[in-house]
C-alpha cells in the first residue's frame, strides 16, 4: 500500500484529491475486545490501554461505550477514528429520539448501520480503523456481533477483536455455554482477558467489563487483574528455544 | 363548495384562513371509489371496490404491497397514488438495506406526510389528489393510518374513504369496539360487510372488490378472487344477521336505483 501512496501517478487512480485526510496507518490504537452472551444479556471486557506503537502510552482510554437504550459498543484499533463512530452513533441515536414515537433502534440496527459505514469507508480506500463489536438486548432479544475495517460482520454468541479472535476465541469455544449466570460469564472473560494480558504485548493490566441486560447499560470501574509469574515456562522462556530471547 | 378569488394557487391563503386549492385535492379524494381499511391488535384488513370502466378494461389497480410488513390502499388520483406507493417501497427497501430491519409504520406515514405537505406550500407544484390507507405492522402491533393531501396522517381503528364512504363509516362505527379483539376471519368477514354498504345495494361479488390482510406472521398480501368469492358465500349463506335491522337499504338486490350519497356538509374539510 505504501508503494502505490508514494507515486503520484497511481494515487489519483485510488483515491480522491483530498488525499492528505485518508487514514493510512493507525497511530494511537486499543487491543482486543471480547463478547460473550449471557443469560440476562451480554458481556463485553476491554482493557484501557492506547498504545502509540510499541509504547503503551495512555492508561485509561475508554473503550466500552452505550449506544441509546438497548446497546453497547467496543472498539479496538485507531482511538480517533473510535471516537469519531461514537459522533455518527451519537447523530443515529438523537435522530431516533426526535422521532418521538414507540420506536427505537436495536442492536441489530446499530450493528447494521456500522457496517454499511465501515464498508462504504474500505471502498473509499478511507478506512476506519476499527474492529467493533456490539451487543445489546431488546424486547427479549440478545445480540452480539462484530465489523471489521472493511465491512466484515457477522454475530455468534462469543465475538473477539484482533488479538482475541486467536488466545481467547478458543476458550470461548471449550467453555462457553447458554444461559451463564453473570458471575460465571464474569470469570470466563476474566480467564480470557488474564490469557491476552500474559500474551498480548499491548495489552495492559486495567480492564472494565461492561454488561447490558432489558434493564440498561452497567460499565464496570476500572480494575486489574491478578497475575501468576510462576508458571515454570515463564521462569526460563528460552528453555528448549536455544538462541531465542 | 364554490369558486372564488382565493381558490387559484395553493400559496393563496382566503381571509378564512383556508387554503383551497387543498380543500379540492380532497374533494378529489371523495370522488374516487371506496376503500376501507380496519385493524385489530394482530392484524390490519384493506377493501377496496375494484369496478371496471367497461367490460372490455381491466379494473384500476387500489391496493399496493409495500413491504412485506405494509400496504396501502387509495382513493383518488390513482396515478399519483402510484407514485406515492413506489416512494414508500423505496424508503422501505433503503431502510432495510442500512438496517436490516422493517421500517416502522409510524415512521413512513410522517415521511409520505411531510412529503404531501411540501406540496401544499409550493406555487409550482400542486397538492396529491390521492388519499391513502396505510396498513403495517411495527414493534408495538398492527396499525392504520389515513394519510391526507393536506399533509395530515391520523391513525384509526377502521375508516373508509372515497364515494359513498360514509354508508361504510356507519356500519364501521357500529362494530369498532370490538376489532381490537377481533380474530383476522372475523375482520374481514367486516371489512367485507363495510365494503357491501357502500355498493348500495348491489350484490358483492369477488370480481368488484380486492381485499389484502397483513398480520404478525403473515406478510401483506392480496387475496386472490377464490379465497374472496368463498367468504362472501361463506357470509351470506350464514344470512344477514351480522347486518342489523336499522340498516338502510341493505335488503337483498332488489333496490332498483342506486340512492345519491348523503352530501358531506363539513365547514372545513381539514378537520377530518
Amino acid at each position: 500500500m505504501n508503494s502505490f501512496d508514494s507515486n503520484p501517478a497511481t494515487n489519483s487512480l485510488i483515491s480522491s484529491e483530498a488525499d492528505s485526510q485518508r487514514t493510512l496507518y493507525p497511530y494511537v490504537t486499543g487491543t482486543s475486545v471480547v463478547g460473550i452472551k449471557y443469560k440476562d444479556g451480554i458481556l463485553l471486557a476491554a482493557d484501557m490501554g492506547g498504545s502509540y506503537g510499541s509504547t503503551l502510552r495512555y492508561k485509561s482510554v475508554e473503550r466500552l461505550k452505550p449506544v441509546g437504550k438497548h446497546s453497547l459498543i467496543g472498539a479496538s484499533g485507531e482511538i480517533s477514528d473510535f471516537q469519531e463512530i461514537m459522533r455518527y452513533l451519537d447523530d443515529l441515536i438523537l435522530s431516533d429520539n426526535m422521532w418521538d414515537d414507540g420506536n427505537s433502534l436495536g442492536p441489530k440496527e446499530v450493528h447494521n448501520y456500522l457496517t454499511r459505514v465501515m464498508y462504504n469507508r474500505r471502498n473509499k480506500f478511507n478506512p476506519l480503523w476499527n474492529s467493533l463489536v456490539l451487543g445489546g438486548v431488546k424486547n427479549g432479544q440478545k445480540y452480539l456481533g462484530t465489523v471489521s475495517m472493511i465491512g466484515v460482520h457477522y454475530e455468534d454468541n462469543h465475538v473477539a477483536t484482533g488479538f482475541g479472535n486467536h488466545l481467547a476465541r478458543p476458550l470461548l469455544r471449550d467453555e462457553w455455554r447458554e444461559n451463564l449466570t453473570f458471575e460465571e460469564g464474569v470469570i470466563l472473560l476474566e480467564k480470557c482477558m488474564r490469557v491476552l494480558l500474559y500474551r498480548d504485548r499491548s495489552a495492559v493490566n486495567k480492564l472494565q467489563i461492561a454488561k447490558i441486560t432489558e434493564e440498561g447499560v452497567t460499565i464496570s470501574p476500572p480494575y486489574s487483574l491478578k497475575t501468576f509469574w510462576n508458571f515454570s515456562a515463564f521462569e526460563n522462556p528460552t528453555h528448549g528455544a536455544e538462541g531465542s530471547w | 363548495m364554490f369558486r372564488n378569488q382565493y381558490d387559484t394557487d395553493v400559496t393563496t391563503w382566503s381571509p378564512a384562513g383556508r387554503l383551497f386549492q387543498v380543500e379540492y385535492a380532497m374533494e378529489a379524494v371523495k370522488q374516487g371509489s371506496a376503500a376501507i381499511g380496519l385493524r385489530s391488535k394482530s392484524h390490519v384488513v384493506l377493501a377496496c371496490v375494484n369496478k371496471a370502466n367497461s367490460e372490455l378494461s381491466s379494473h384500476q389497480k387500489k391496493i399496493f404491497k409495500v413491504d412485506d410488513h405494509v400496504g396501502v390502499a387509495i382513493a383518488g388520483l390513482t396515478a399519483d397514488g402510484r407514485v406515492l406507493s413506489r416512494y414508500m417501497r423505496n424508503e422501505c427497501i433503503n431502510y432495510f438495506y442500512t438496517y436490516e430491519s422493517q421500517l416502522p409504520v409510524g415512521r413512513l406515514v410522517v415521511q409520505l406526510a411531510d412529503k404531501a405537505q411540501v406540496c401544499t406550500q409550493r406555487s409550482w407544484k400542486r397538492p396529491y389528489g390521492v388519499g391513502l390507507l396505510v396498513g403495517g405492522l411495527d414493534e408495538s402491533g398492527a396499525h392504520l393510518y389515513y394519510n391526507c393531501p393536506s399533509g395530515n396522517y391520523f391513525e384509526y381503528q377502521a375508516f373508509a374513504i372515497g364515494s359513498r364512504s360514509q354508508a361504510a363509516k356507519t356500519y364501521l362505527e357500529r362494530k369498532f369496539v370490538s376489532f381490537m379483539a377481533s380474530s383476522r376471519e372475523n375482520l374481514i368477514k367486516d371489512a367485507l360487510f363495510a365494503l357491501r354498504e357502500t355498493l348500495q345495494g348491489e350484490k358483492l361479488t369477488s370480481s368488484a372488490c380486492t381485499i389484502a390482510v397483513v398480520g404478525v406472521g403473515e406478510a401483506f398480501h392480496i387475496l386472490d378472487q377464490e379465497t374472496v368469492q368463498a367468504l362472501i358465500n361463506e357470509f351470506e349463506i350464514a344470512g344477514e344477521e351480522a347486518a342489523a335491522p336499522d340498516q338502510a337499504g341493505v335488503d337483498e338486490p332488489s333496490a332498483a336505483d342506486d340512492q345519491a350519497a348523503p352530501v358531506d356538509q363539513s365547514a372545513a374539510p381539514m378537520d377530518m
